[in-house]
């Protein structure tokens, strides 16, 4: 009886604390390793003491609801970064629109570069593509020639690939776009953001619950609000900022 | 009533007589694996070959259903002519039919129980992926068109079309049986050339290329009719052996480096560049030539008339391969049904191996209850020699 005790009340704190997933949602360096250097986002922090960052995504980079833009993640990727690099000018600005395909967003992509002459882009793809079921080899040609304008700008990139979503995934089949972004992203030298597996990470370690039903905007925010945290630690560690606060994803 | 060029005196008639266990056996366990590879968040899929090269099981089960066809028709084409096999050919493929038709039912009721009940902000856009709820219409006329398939339920639409075509390709095969063949790797090419592929709706086309595939089947088929034995002299050299074991293991590395990424730089960029994406829509050649490869090695180590084939141990396996249609559809709802209560009880591993072996279970025993309604109607495949049917090639075509 102790002992069952002891199990709940231990159950109990472990719910407590993953209600307060920000403090939990800390991703392994292995998630968010890689081997491109985000040179550019390094010489414009060292010479310019700014940053300026260009979101391309479809829906899921974005919230719906009151004030989704200020929790989707690259408006807490911008605050993310201001609090871990202080004295720097940094700008994230989002170019998010739903039911964007890959070819779409790449089409857009010379006046995203020429309007906001970013350092670095992060270009979140595959979810719609998916869903349209485009075929991966035409996939794959839309996404390296987008990825091909980003470096003819001379600005740095981090793929980001599609959402882990446990309840759509009999419908839904992400892994040959998720293979595909892979690839590229070894090829070209660009980084890649593992959306999918880190949300996966989450739901096994039991931080998140993806499969739960909710209308409430709570959760999605708090992923948003860890996405975005996670991204500003692989872009610090790409960019070889603050090699001594490197574990932490604060 | 077409006559035949092919007489009992032609050397193909002396082919593939015998019921070989091995295809009953291949062909459960490959079952089994689409069974596993079905449910998404699964532990146990780590056992499933397509983790341990390029094919996987749906190749396995596309070959023998090849065979098994040119096996069991073939026999009525030659004794009985070319309107009767075709008959029964048509008849197996509207079985298939309506088999499809029947899983697509229990899949929409699925959808729309997760339309009903699953909300999520965090998923708004997933989640657009259930719109074609709205028109029901449209989806279920797409769906008896075999336009319209959900995730895991492109197999059927396959072998149906497979099948639509066969009366004139076996036709073929046993007349001329390289020509047969030829043609196919031809249309296979032409394929590769030309992109063909049949239109799927809303967009895109199908993912199991029906006219890249059928060089599968076709070569399925041409082996019963005598190109196994044709081939028998090239499968016992020792150069084809070692060529193909060596291709097994290259294939196992490069999957490696897909699971552990370290390992992902490993492979030089002009080899990756020339070998990805390994293509399983159109059956990508590295994907049919690590089929080959398996089925050389297979065929090596484990004779036809290997004594352990009748053991009690691998009879589970034998069965479910003999009655494939149904522990086929059978594996695809029970997939459904797992990765529903997996989902709705945020299951972890442990529960994922419980339902596996429970589905593999409900799998054998369903196979079980079949030949025990064959046994009872007098269909054993023992007892029941002429005229041939599908049970003598090891179940259904």
């Amino acid at each position: 009886m102790i002992v069952f005790a002891a199990v709940l009340a231990l159950a109990v704190v472990s719910g407590a604390a993953a209600a307060e997933p920000t403090q939990e949602c800390d991703v392994p360096e292995g998630l968010i390793a890689g081997e491109a250097d985000l040179a550019r986002v390094t010489s414009e922090l060292k010479d310019h003491h700014r940053l300026d960052i260009s979101v391309v995504g479809s829906g899921s980079s974005a919230l719906t609801g009151p004030d989704g833009a200020r929790f989707a993640y690259p408006a807490r990727l911008e605050e993310a970064l201001r609090e871990r690099l202080p004295g720097n000018d940094i700008k994230v600005t989002a170019h998010v629109q739903t039911r964007l395909t890959t070819a779409d967003m790449a089409a857009s992509l010379p006046k995203v570069l020429a309007d906001d002459k970013p350092a670095l882009v992060i270009w979140q793809a595959g979810t719609v593509d998916a869903m349209r079921g485009i075929e991966p080899d035409d996939f794959r040609a839309n996404l390296e020639g987008g990825v091909d304008t980003i470096s003819a700008a001379g600005a740095d990139l981090v793929l980001m690939n599609m959402q882990y979503s446990p309840r759509t995934e009999s419908m839904l089949g992400v892994s040959a776009y998720a293979d595909v972004m892979r690839w590229v992203a070894q090829q070209r030298g660009a980084l890649l953001f593992d959306r999918f597996e880190i949300m996966r990470y989450w739901t096994d370690k039991g931080i998140f619950d993806l499969y739960a039903a909710t209308k409430d905007y709570a959760m999605a925010r708090r992923v948003h609000e860890c996405i975005g945290r996670a991204l500003a630690s692989q872009i610090i560690n790409a960019a070889h900022l603050d090699d001594g606060k490197m574990q932490t994803t604060r | 009533m077409v006559a035949l060029p092919i007489t009992t005196a032609s050397p193909l008639a002396a082919v593939a007589r015998e019921r070989d266990l091995r295809l009953d056996l291949f062909r459960g366990g490959a079952l089994w694996l689409i069974f596993l590879d079905h449910i998404p968040e699964n532990v146990v899929n780590w056992i499933t070959i397509r983790n341990y090269g390029f094919s996987d099981a749906t190749e396995i089960f596309i070959f023998i259903s090849g065979y098994t066809g040119a096996f069991v028709y073939g026999r009525t084409m030659r004794q009985r002519g070319f309107v009767l096999a075709s008959a029964r050919i048509l008849r197996r493929a509207w079985q298939i039919y309506v088999a499809h038709i029947f899983l697509f039912t229990i899949f929409m009721a699925e959808i729309a129980y997760v339309a009903a009940t699953f909300d999520n902000p965090l998923y708004a856009e997933e989640m657009k992926i259930l719109d074609f709820l709205k028109q029901p219409d449209i989806t279920i006329f797409q769906a008896l068109l075999l336009k319209f398939k959900p995730v895991n339920m492109d197999v059927l639409p396959l072998y149906i079309v497979l099948l639509l075509l066969f009366p004139p390709v076996l036709y073929l095969l046993l007349w001329r049986p390289n020509v047969a063949l030829a043609g196919s790797a031809l249309l296979y090419a032409l394929t590769w050339r030309f992109d063909w592929n049949l239109p799927a709706y809303p967009n895109g086309v199908w993912f199991f290329n029906p006219f890249a595939w059928q060089l599968l089947f076709v070569f399925g088929a041409w082996c019963a009719l005598g190109g196994a034995q044709r081939l028998a002299g090239v499968l016992r050299s020792r150069i084809v052996l070692v060529i193909a074991i060596v291709y097994l293991l290259f294939a196992f590395m490069i999957t490696l480096t897909w699971y552990y990424e370290p390992f992902e730089h490993l492979v030089p960029s002009w080899l990756g560049e020339w070998m990805y994406p390994i293509d399983k829509t159109n059956l990508d050649v590295l994907r049919f030539a690590h089929f080959l490869a398996l089925a050389a090695v297979t065929v090596h180590f484990l004779p036809q008339h290997w004594p352990g084939l009748k053991s009690p141990i691998l009879q589970p396996a034998v069965r479910c391969g003999q009655h494939s249609l149904e522990i086929f559809c059978l594996g695809v709802f029970l997939a459904f049904a797992a990765q529903f209560i997996i989902a709705e009880a945020s299951g972890g591993p442990f529960l994922q191996i419980a339902l596996s072996l429970l589905g593999i279970m409900i799998m054998v025993a369903t196979a079980n209850l079949l030949t025990w309604y064959k046994t009872i109607e007098g269909r054993s495949p023992r007892e029941r020699v002429e005229p041939p049917d599908a049970d003598l090639a090891g179940g259904e075509a």
